[in-house]
C-alpha cells in the first residue's frame, strides 16, 4: 500500500523549515524503498505546531509537529511502525483541543486537502453552494445573503447583501466582483491561509456574488507580500477555468463568470476599497470621497461589490447549508462565525475559527494559552494597526462588533496581538503615529501633517519637555485626526493611541530617545 | 536556498525588451500595476527610461506615471543589491522581538533601512507584515519566508548573503 503523507506548504509552514522537511522525507523513504505519496496541503493553523506531518492510516490521519527538518527522520521511523510513538506525535490532528474546539465553516478543509485538487474540493462538499445558488434567480441568492446575517469581515461589518442589492439594483452595461485580498493589519493572515490552503473556496464565493449581482468579472487585489497566496490563487484559478467553473458557461449554466489576479505594491492604504479600485485602474492608491458608493459607481465606473476574502468565502457555506444554519451562530448582531488570528507574543498562536461571543480573555488566555515567553500578559491589540490596546481588565469583552466599539476599540479583521509585560506602550502608541504619517494617502491634512507632529510632541513628552501639555496636545490632535479624516487611517489612527494613553498612562514618562530607527 | 536578485547585467536599460514588456500589458484594463510589477522583475528597478515609455503606450502624462512609481513601497528608482532582507517591523513581531532583530541587522550590516551594504551584497528592507504573525519575528530573504527568527538565526541568514 501506498503511504500517504501531508506537509503543509502554506507560506507559514514554508517559514518554519517544510520544504526542507518535505524533501528530507522524500529522501529517506526512497531510501527505505517506502511507495509513497506526499501531499502538500494548506496549514490547518496551528503554527506553534508547524511544520506539522500527518499520515493516513486505517483509523484517520495521524499527526506529528512540530517537524523540524533535523527530526524529520526520526519522525519517519515512528511513521513507519504504524505511525507509533514519538515525542512529537500528536494523534488524530481533529482530537486536538485548538481544533476541536473550533467551529470550522470557512476553514473546514483548510489544511486537510490538496488546495489545487478540484476532486478533493468537490469530494469534501465544494460547489453544492454554487449548484443551489445557480437554481435561485438572483433576488433570492441576494435575499439569503441578507437572511444569513452576513457581514464584512474586512473591518467595517457592513451588511454583505445589502451591499449586493445595491449594485445588484444599480444601472450598469458592466458590473464587477472585487475581492479585497490586501490583508495589511498586522496580526492577521486569515486571508492568506484560505488563499493557500482552499482557493476554490474562494473561487465559488466570488461566482455566486457575480451571478447573484449580475457581474461578469471579478478581480481579487493581492498584497504583494503574499507571493504564495498569488501563485495558488493564479493556478486554482486555470484550473477552475479548464473544468468550466470559469468562463463563459459556468456549470453549464449559460451563464459567465471570470476571475483576474491583480497584484498590490506595498501600500497599506490600498486596503481601503475606494484607494484599491484606483490602484486596480492604475493609479496612485488615494481613498475616494463617499457617495457615490462603490457599488453604484466603483471600479472603472460601474457597480461594483468589494468584499473581503473571508466574507466571500463565508458564502458557499451558507448556499450549502442555509441562511438560517449559519445566522444560528453568534451573538447580538453578529452572526455566525469569525476566523480569529492569534499572534504575536502567544503560545498556541494560529487560526481560530468560532462563532462570534467568545471573550477576549478566553481567547488569549485559555485558546492561546497566555504568553509565548511565559510572562503574564499585559496588552493586546484587536484589529490591526488601527485597532486598541486592551489591558487584561478588559479581557470579558465577548468578541462582537458592537461589544468592541463600546469599549472604543473595534475587532478589525480579527487578528488580536499579544504582548507581555516587557512591552513599552509609549513605543506602541508612537508606532500608530509613524504608521499612518508613513501609510497616508495624502488628501487629509491632519492625517498627512498632524501624525508627523504627534510624533514630534510624543518624542517631547518622552524626553520630559511639559508632559502634561504635550499630552493634552496629542489628545487634541486625536480629536482632529477623528473627525477630520476621509477614511479609517486617519480616523481609527486615534484608537491605539488614546487607549494606550488611557490604559497605560504610567509609561509615557521621560525615556532614553525611541527616535532612533 | 535563497535565489538571488536578476544579475547585474540583466539589469542594464534595453529599450526593445522593455517595449515588449510594456506591449504584453496593451489589452489589460487598468495595465499600469501589471506593467511596472513585469518591468521591475525584468530590470530589478522601474529606469527612469520607462516612465516615458509607460506613458506613451498607455496615454498617460510623465507625471501621472511618475506619480504611480513614487507612491507605491515596491517599486524602486535604483536596483538593489544581490540579495533583499525584508524584516518583519509590524506589531506581532514586534512583541516578539522584532525590534531588537532590526537593530541587530542595522549594526551589522551598517545600513539603513532601505540602504545597500557598501559591497552591494544585500540591501535591508522593512515590511510591514508578512502574514507569519503567529510565528514571527519573520523576515523574507529573496523570496524565501523565515519565521521564529532569533539572533543566530538572522545571524545564519547573514552569514549566507553578506559574510
Ligand atoms: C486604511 C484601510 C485599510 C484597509 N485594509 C483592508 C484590507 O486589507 N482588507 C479588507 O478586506 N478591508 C480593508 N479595509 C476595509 C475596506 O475599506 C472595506 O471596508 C472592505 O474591503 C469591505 O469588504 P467587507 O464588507 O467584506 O468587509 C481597509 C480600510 C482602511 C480605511
Ligand atoms: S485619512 Fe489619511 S489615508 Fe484616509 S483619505 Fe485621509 S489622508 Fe488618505
Ligand atoms: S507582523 Fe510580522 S509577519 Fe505579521
Amino acid at each position: 500500500m501506498t503511504l500517504r503523507l501531508f506537509i503543509p506548504r502554506d507560506a507559514g509552514a514554508l517559514a518554519l523549515g517544510a520544504e526542507a522537511v518535505a524533501a528530507r522525507l522524500a529522501a529517506a523513504l526512497r531510501q527505505h524503498g517506502v511507495a509513497h505519496e506526499i501531499v502538500r496541503t494548506g496549514s490547518r493553523g496551528l503554527y506553534w505546531l508547524e511544520p506539522m506531518v500527518e499520515v493516513a492510516t486505517p483509523a484517520g490521519r495521524v499527526a506529528y509537529g512540530p517537524v523540524a527538518p533535523v527530526a524529520a527522520e526520526s519522525v519517519l521511523e515512528a511513521i513507519l511502525a504504524d505511525a507509533g510513538p514519538h515525542p512529537l506525535r500528536l494523534g488524530a490532528p481533529d482530537a486536538i483541543p485548538f481544533l476541536k474546539r473550533q467551529t470550522r465553516l470557512s476553514f473546514a478543509r483548510c489544511g486537510e486537502i490538496d488546495p489545487l485538487s478540484l476532486a478533493d474540493y468537490q469530494a469534501a462538499g465544494g460547489y453544492l453552494g454554487l449548484t443551489r445558488a445557480l437554481a435561485m434567480a438572483g433576488p433570492a441568492a441576494i435575499e439569503t445573503v441578507i437572511e444569513s446575517g452576513l457581514r464584512g469581515r474586512g473591518g467595517a461589518g457592513f451588511p454583505t447583501g445589502i451591499k449586493w442589492r445595491t449594485a445588484a439594483q444599480a444601472a450598469g452595461a458592466r458590473k464587477f466582483i472585487v475581492c479585497n485580498a490586501d490583508e495589511g493589519d498586522s496580526g492577521t493572515f486569515a486571508d492568506r491561509m484560505i488563499m493557500e490552503g482552499d482557493p476554490f473556496l474562494l473561487i465559488e464565493g466570488m461566482t455566486i456574488a457575480g451571478l447573484a449581482v449580475g457581474a461578469g468579472k471579478g478581480y481579487i487585489y493581492i498584497r504583494s507580500e503574499y507571493p504564495h497566496a498569488i501563485a495558488t490563487m493564479n493556478a486554482a484559478i486555470l484550473l477552475a477555468r479548464a473544468e468550466g467553473l470559469l468562463g463563459g458557461d459556468v456549470l453549464g449554466s449559460g451563464r459567465g463568470f471570470e476571475l483576474e489576479v491583480r497584484v498590490g505594491a506595498g501600500a497599506y492604504v490600498c486596503g481601503e476599497e475606494t484607494a484599491l479600485l484606483d490602484s486596480i485602474e492604475g493609479k496612485r492608491g488615494q481613498v475616494r470621497a463617499k457617495p457615490p458608493l462603490p457599488a453604484i459607481t466603483g471600479l472603472f465606473g460601474c457597480p461594483t461589490v468589494i468584499n473581503n476574502v473571508l466574507t466571500l468565502v463565508a458564502v458557499p457555506w451558507i448556499f450549502s447549508h442555509g441562511a438560517t444554519a449559519y445566522r444560528e451562530f453568534g451573538m447580538g448582531r453578529s452572526r455566525g462565525t469569525m476566523p480569529i488570528q492569534l499572534a504575536g507574543n502567544i503560545r498556541h498562536g494560529g487560526l481560530y475559527e468560532a462563532a462570534f461571543g467568545v471573550s477576549l480573555g478566553t481567547l488569549v488566555e485559555d485558546i492561546g494559552g497566555g504568553t509565548a515567553s511565559g510572562r503574564p500578559v499585559r496588552a493586546v491589540q484587536v484589529g490591526g494597526p488601527l485597532g486598541a490596546y486592551f489591558p487584561p481588565a478588559l479581557f470579558d469583552t465577548p468578541f462582537d462588533y458592537e461589544a468592541f466599539a463600546a469599549r472604543d476599540g473595534l475587532i478589525g479583521h480579527g487578528g488580536i496581538v499579544v504582548f507581555d509585560d516587557s512591552v513599552d506602550m509609549a513605543r506602541q502608541a508612537r508606532f500608530a503615529l509613524e504608521f499612518c504619517s508613513v501609510e497616508s494617502c495624502g488628501k487629509c491634512t491632519p492625517c498627512r501633517i498632524g501624525s508627523t507632529r504627534g510624533v514630534e510632541v510624543l518624542d517631547r513628552v518622552l524626553a520630559g519637555e511639559n508632559v502634561a501639555a504635550n499630552l493634552a496636545l496629542i489628545e487634541d490632535l486625536c480629536q482632529t485626526l477623528k473627525f477630520g479624516s476621509l477614511c479609517a487611517l486617519g480616523g481609527f489612527t486615534p484608537y491605539p493611541v488614546m487607549s494606550a494613553l488611557t490604559h497605560f498612562r504610567e509609561d509615557f514618562v521621560p525615556h532614553r530617545p525611541l527616535a532612533a530607527e | 536556498m535563497a535565489s538571488s536578485q536578476p544579475r547585474v547585467s540583466d539589469l542594464a536599460w534595453d529599450a526593445d525588451r522593455a517595449a515588449a514588456i510594456i506591449a504584453a500589458h496593451a489589452g489589460t484594463e487598468g495595465p499600469l500595476l501589471p506593467a511596472l510589477h513585469a518591468l521591475q522583475a525584468a530590470f530589478g528597478h522601474i529606469p527612469a527610461e520607462a516612465v516615458p515609455a509607460l506613458a506613451h503606450a498607455f496615454n498617460l502624462s510623465r507625471a501621472d506615471v511618475h506619480g504611480v512609481v513614487s507612491f507605491y513601497h515596491d517599486f524602486r528608482d535604483h536596483p538593489a543589491g544581490r540579495h533583499v532582507l525584508r524584516l518583519c517591523r509590524a506589531e506581532a513581531c514586534q512583541a516578539m522581538g522584532g525590534d531588537g532583530l532590526a537593530a541587530r541587522a542595522r549594526a551589522r550590516l551598517g545600513v539603513g533601512w532601505g540602504e545597500t551594504t557598501a559591497d552591494g551584497a544585500l540591501t535591508l528592507e522593512p515590511v510591514f507584515c508578512l502574514g507569519l504573525c503567529a510565528c514571527g519575528p519573520s523576515a523574507m530573504l529573496d523570496g524565501a519566508l523565515h519565521g521564529r527568527l532569533d539572533a543566530a538565526a538572522l545571524d545564519a541568514l547573514l552569514d549566507e548573503v553578506a559574510p
